[in-house]
């Protein structure tokens, strides 16, 4: 700010036709460079909504088109309702990401309360211990998931896969939710415990005071949740306990040669995540910039 | 920040609140990947029973004509693969990002616009390209026709040469939205003060972004260069949705996690083998760890010293 005042010269020196036809084409290329890579994110999934809405014959010869009356059919969706279990799959998917979700909320931020809140032997070496996971994919550990699974009774269950997801989920949601907790000021718990609050109290008490946190560590949660494939795949893939991920996998692989319907399934599969997404993207992508996320 | 404890006794509620976390994700977590690595030091006899084999799956895996061809093969196709996203996702990352950072009109649609394919299942991405780049329905031919292009179209996903690199780069075109999401996070984080000083004394815009952006950001590259890592040697959803579990044509596209899920599972003649497959988790293990480490000895601590 200094500079600007002690140089106005330079400034001066600037104002001049070069200089505007310098700053137009400098704002130009990168909204030329945005809108190119734009349309380049999002025609690969309008080609597939639109095409959806066709028929046959219009999918093949005018796929750029927008359905008319002519080529509008619904064919595609008619044969997902009623050759797949596209309803029970989501249902599955809605109560595996919903179950899982809630519960790596709640213990996540009880555990991120104890080792942010409380100075105890073995407070770093807890931390580190839950930090393993962070970096770590559950993954690997397959092999001996599906026996532990087995003997407990948990294969092809909508359990079995809830339960992996919490574990999956706590690691990254202890370590964002401590940072976040450790901000809240000392002074508003230290009177609460004055006036008799018990520890769980001011737990409950902090628990609204971290609301941005939990939001944004809830849809970063629920996105790997709803689209995983591997874990249905192995633990679950039982008709009746297929998510939506793997549901369309298998009908898309069944169909494959029906174009209509693997269209038609492709976009019901992506509608939803995309309005949630259109919903909350400004607040999602606002929450890793305000470094919620380092 | 901190509540003396009266009596000597471990506080009954830090037990209560840690106790769940612990223990589920001891359960279901710590447990299956220990287990998993000690699995791979047996081996399964005809009666279905386990004993001790030391290294001899690893052996097994690296030298027998069976596993090696196999297992390098899959290695080598997964360094290609991470390769492409760490000189194509991440630099495409970075540019976006820095010029969604410059500001301008219509930043906010851009960002939600450009992010849209990372929040979508990996599936349904296989899929969409799949059918984008078949020769049967010709959309790709037919706009490379616009530009007068189309001898240059083939079933690039069928061919052996180029399928890994087409799969690599759908995987790019998904998600490039996370590196540059973290870069323009870190980037908007650059105090204000700091430009305008150095565009005061003349500095062009190249210059401001390699001398003073970039070596601001450098702890962003790291932590971009160590997830794309992770989560490249984990992949496996994109190549068995377009692929399936045997990463045709001929293994072009196995990688280490379509790897693992055949030895495990077992493929049209062969039988799975669950210790053979806890070997190459305990490998995906072993490479994951190594690029963990290093990224926290090398670069966490070389950037520490260039921040002072």
């Amino acid at each position: 700010m200094k500079a600007l005042a002690v140089n106005p010269s330079e400034y001066s020196k600037r104002l001049n036709l070069l200089y505007y036809l310098q700053l137009g084409l400098t704002q130009m290329i990168p909204h030329l460079i945005l809108s190119a890579y734009s349309i380049l994110a999002i025609v690969p999934i309008l080609m597939i909504l639109v095409n959806s809405f066709k028929n046959r014959n219009a999918i093949f010869s005018h796929p750029f088109q927008f359905p008319n009356p002519e080529t509008f059919s619904l064919i595609g969706y008619e044969t997902v309702f009623s050759r797949s279990n596209f309803v029970q799959n989501f249902t599955n998917s809605l109560i595996v990401t919903g179950v899982s979700l809630l519960f790596i909320l709640l213990i996540g931020s009880m555990a991120a309360f104890a080792l942010s809140e409380y100075n105890f032997r073995g407070n770093s070496l807890v931390s580190l211990y839950l930090s393993i996971g962070i970096m770590i994919p559950i993954r690997l550990g397959t092999v001996s998931l599906l026996r532990l699974m087995v003997n407990l009774g948990l294969v092809n269950t909508l359990t079995g896969l809830i339960v992996v997801y919490i574990a999956q989920g706590l690691p990254l949601t202890i370590f964002i939710l401590s940072q976040f907790m450790r901000q809240v000021p000392k002074e508003l718990k230290d009177a609460a415990r004055i006036d008799g609050a018990s520890e769980y109290h001011i737990y409950l008490m902090v628990l609204p005071l971290v609301r941005p946190a939990l939001g944004a560590i809830g849809i970063f949660t629920m996105i790997p949740i709803w689209n995983d494939l591997w874990f249905p795949l192995v633990l679950a893939p039982s008709s009746k306990t297929a998510t939506i991920t793997l549901g369309v996998q298998q009908f898309l692989g069944q169909f494959v040669s029906d174009w209509n319907a693997v269209l038609a399934s492709l976009s019901l599969a992506m509608v939803p995540i995309l309005i949630l997404y259109l919903i909350f993207s400004q607040q999602m992508i606002r929450s890793i910039t305000a470094g919620a996320l380092k | 920040m901190t509540k003396r404890p009266i009596h000597r006794r471990f506080p009954i509620h830090i037990v209560v609140f840690l106790s769940p976390a612990v223990l589920i994700y001891s359960l279901f977590m710590i447990y299956p990947l220990l287990d998993s690595l000690r699995l791979s030091f047996f081996t399964t006899l005809p009666d279905n029973s386990e004993t001790f084999a030391g290294f001899q799956n690893y052996i097994l895996l690296f030298t027998d004509s069976n596993y090696a061809p196999r297992f390098w093969g899959a290695l080598k196709n997964n360094v290609i693969f991470f390769l492409v996203h760490m000189l194509v996702q991440n630099p495409i990352g970075l540019l976006l990002a820095s010029l969604l950072a410059s500001g301008g009109r219509g930043r906010k649609f851009y960002r939600t616009i450009l992010f849209m394919p990372t929040v979508l299942s990996v599936v349904i991405i296989g899929f969409i390209w799949n059918l984008i780049l078949s020769p049967l329905w010709g959309v790709t031919e037919g706009l490379l026709k616009l530009v007068g292009l189309e001898r240059l179209f083939q079933p690039w996903l069928g061919i052996e040469s180029t399928a890994l690199v087409t799969i690599s780069l759908i995987s790019v075109w998904q998600f490039v939205g996370i590196p540059m999401v973290l870069f323009y996070a870190a980037l908007i984080g650059i105090p204000e003060e700091l430009i305008e000083a150095a565009r005061v004394d003349g500095a062009s815009g190249w210059h401001i972004f390699w001398h003073i952006k970039f070596p601001l950001i450098l702890p962003t590259v790291g932590i971009v260069g160590i997830l794309t890592f992770v989560g490249n040697f984990n992949a496996f959803d994109l190549i068995y949705t377009i692929k399936g579990a045997l990463a045709g044509p001929n293994f072009a596209t196995d990688i280490m996690g379509t790897l693992f899920y055949r030895t495990f599972f077992g493929q049209q003649l062969q039988l799975g083998n669950p210790t053979m497959g806890a070997t190459v988790a305990a490998m995906m293990f072993l490479i994951i760890l190594s690029g963990v480490l290093a990224y926290m000895v090398f670069w966490q601590r070389r950037v520490q010293t260039v921040e002072m």
